[in-house]
């Protein structure tokens, strides 16, 4: 059975569906990458997931363990499977680089703090910043501090890993160091969804390119027939539109 | 004493009370409107004034900011006349809540004065704005927008504040609720009323400036 | 002029400045219960108020209704609700218990409103963060939220206090001893109005206006150490 398996999701902000009938399954060790115009709903599908927007219908199962959003108990489990790295980074403004990553497993998980820090020492060791454990957020750059979530995240320990636009918000010289991050999680076997719109880059590392447009999945493949041989109007119309710039 | 709650002794008072009312808005818009032209030509003061000038209403500001408003008007109700200047006690609560607002309403609009971006006023004398345009334009939509949400919450504070007016025997809502409390001594009823009556003018007024400033001023802040 | 050395003379006696330190020291201690109380209160309510930790909108509801109300009530009228309501009950309790729980009813709602402008102050993705990585909403209050807000949260709440203080003279109307209380006594003894409501506005003056300079000086602080 694969990792995770999404059937039949969908979601709602107030009356507005952003997610209908959501089908996808990633297999252990793979990194999907979906694409789409903004407002597509692909945001939204990891959010969904981290439980951040509660799904209206449809199943989530992580591991053979079916998800349940419905109570704060069964909510806590979900969020146990993933963890998200945000757009705008969303480090905590008031702790260092390695409080940053250390609070998690201490505060919530309870586990040793000096086990804990050890990790996160090597954890920020591998994105790069070993020299920099204690920085605070404002006194780093955006693509130091996305690594420092990327180690964030990593802390926790997923079962799978959502990148939400990771570079968007980065200044262009900046992008490159935290793609080097991802490229090395990859490598290291790390399921991962991908948001992105940095289309080389999606080329190269997913296993699996899936389209979204309008809150619904409109292809899905390997990169290489959604980029090059896409099956559907819609998909070559926007691959065309990115490809060409 | 067996106390229960009678509010039937107390229903003949309701217009009386709301007539109260009445006279608490009137005494509110007055000292609003003196306190707010006391605070527009301080304000210029510190904006364009010379520093004697601004030293003095400096202090202004700074002594009606950091003392209580009541004893002002004691001050100005029973200390003036041995300076031999007389008033009435609706004059001195008056002169104390319009000199009172007048210095927060100077803040108010210095500040809303400070927010006046140079490069709007440039950007318009480059598209050929004369000064008057530019003030029409530009300066004054834009101070409205900055000044309206503030000026109308310290109105709504004014409003709270002529109460104290009931202390020297003016009767408006809070005086005339004192008045049915030495007629009927229903002393909780009566108050409580008034709380609710407070809350019911202040509400309504808070309405009323939401409207203005959503539809004059095109201000699209929450009503309350 | 000598009627102003006799009238110094009569108003500066050793009793007399007894009497106004003591009411000083009334209005400071009815100012800190007052505010201690309320604050307290006040910050209970913003966080009952906030949707990231109490999610039952009906909740949330009655702490907005609890706040729209009591802001719209005078302080003298406040006042007098409660001098009555505690008559009513039956309880006979000190002045200062009576202009106490008047303050900080007032100071509660007040208070209210300005822990949530610090709360929302943060930025939501904060919150989120803290979410995803499954820290309950009092554990992301106290640990993330809380020590980015202090910055917008202290500053508006000591101009408050300041407000408070100033509000401490309508006790005067029920009688507690504070220093306006003592000026209306002095003043009946036959001492001059002037002299009387003049010295305790510069006693208003001095404590509101230290409290004010210390603000001011806590917020440039707060902004360049936010830590």
């Amino acid at each position: 059975m694969s990792h995770l398996v999404v059937e039949k999701l969908s979601a709602a902000y107030g009356k507005v569906p952003v997610l209908q009938d959501i089908d996808l399954s990633i297999e252990r060790g793979e990194i999907v990458a979906i694409i789409g115009p903004s407002g597509s709903g692909k945001s939204t599908l990891l959010r969904v997931l981290v439980g951040l927007l509660r799904p209206q219908s449809g199943s989530v199962t992580v591991a053979g363990e079916v998800l349940q959003y419905d109570n704060p108990r069964n909510l806590r489990k979900a969020r146990e499977k993933f963890a998200i790295v945000f757009q705008q980074f969303n480090l905590f403004q008031n702790m260092t680089a390695l409080r940053n990553v250390t609070i998690a497993p201490t505060v919530v998980k309870k586990r040793k703090p000096a086990e804990v820090e050890a990790e996160a020492r090597a954890l920020l060791e591998k994105v790069g910043l070993g020299h920099r454990l204690n920085a605070y957020p404002d006194e780093m750059s955006g693509g130091q501090q996305q690594r420092v979530a990327i180690a964030r995240a990593l802390a926790l320990k997923p079962e799978i890993l959502h990148l939400d636009e990771v570079t968007s918000a980065l200044d262009p010289e900046l992008v490159a160091e935290v793609l080097d991050t991802v490229r090395l999680l990859a490598a290291d076997g790390m399921t991962m969804m991908i948001v992105s719109h940095e289309m080389g880059f999606v080329r190269e590392v997913a296993n699996k390119v899936m389209f979204m447009a309008e809150g619904r999945i409109i292809e899905v493949g390997p990169p290489e027939q959604v980029f090059d041989n896409p099956q559907t109007e819609r998909c070559a119309e926007f691959v065309g539109r990115i490809l060409r710039h | 004493m067996n106390y229960t709650m009678q509010f039937g002794q107390v229903t003949p008072y309701l217009g009386y009370l709301a007539g109260g009312a009445w006279v608490s808005l009137q005494i509110a818009v007055v000292a609003f409107l003196i306190g707010w032209a006391i605070g527009l030509i301080c304000a210029s003061v510190q904006q364009y004034g010379n520093r004697p000038a601004r030293v003095v209403v400096r202090g202004y500001v700074t002594f009606f900011l950091n003392t209580p408003l009541l004893v002002q008007i004691f001050f100005i109700y029973f200390v003036l006349p041995d300076w031999g200047v007389m008033l009435s006690s609706y004059q001195a609560v008056l002169i104390g809540i319009a000199l009172n607002t007048g210095g927060y309403m100077t803040e108010i609009q210095r500040a809303g004065f400070a927010s006046i971006r140079r490069e709007e006023i440039e950007a318009a004398e480059t598209l050929g704005f004369t000064r008057i345009q530019s003030i029409r334009y530009v300066i004054l939509p834009h101070i409205t927008k900055v000044l309206f949400p503030p000026l109308s919450n310290e109105f709504i504070i004014v409003t709270m504040t002529t109460s104290l007016a009931s202390i020297f025997g003016v009767e408006e809502l809070t005086g005339r609720a004192y008045n049915i409390n030495g007629e009927t001594f229903r002393s909780l009823e009566i108050f409580s009323i008034a709380a609710v009556y407070y809350v019911i003018l202040t509400v309504i007024v808070s309405g009323l400036l939401y409207l203005i400033g959503r539809y004059f001023f095109r201000i699209k802040s929450k009503a309350f | 002029m000598t009627a102003l050395v006799d009238q110094l003379g009569r108003f500066f006696t050793y009793y007399n400045l007894i009497f106004i330190g003591e009411g000083f020291l009334y209005t400071i201690g009815l100012s800190a219960a007052g505010c201690g109380i309320g604050y307290v209160v006040g910050f209970l309510l913003a966080v009952l108020r906030n949707e990231r930790i109490v999610r039952w909108a009906f909740v949330r509801w009655l702490v907005v209704l609890y706040v729209e109300i009591f802001r719209r009530i005078p302080f003298l009228v406040m006042l007098l609700v409660v001098f009555f309501a505690y008559q009513y009950a039956g309880a006979d309790v000190p002045m200062f218990t009576i202009a106490a729980t008047t303050l900080a009813l007032h100071a509660s709602a007040y208070s209210a409103e300005i822990v949530r402008a610090g709360l929302e102050s943060v930025h939501p993705n904060q919150w989120d963060a803290a979410e995803t990585m499954n820290m309950g909403g009092l554990a992301a209050l106290r640990r993330v939220i809380l020590p980015q807000s202090w910055v917008v949260l202290i500053p508006p709440a000591m101009t408050f206090s300041v407000g408070l203080i100033k509000s401490t003279s309508i006790a005067s109307q029920v009688g507690a001893l504070e220093l306006t209380t003592v000026a209306k006594i002095l003043n009946s003894k036959g001492l001059s109005a002037g002299m009387c409501y003049g010295t305790i506005l510069v006693l208003y003056f001095v404590l509101c206006y230290s409290l004010t300079r210390f603000a001011k000086y806590l917020e440039v602080r707060l902004v360049t150490s936010r830590r």
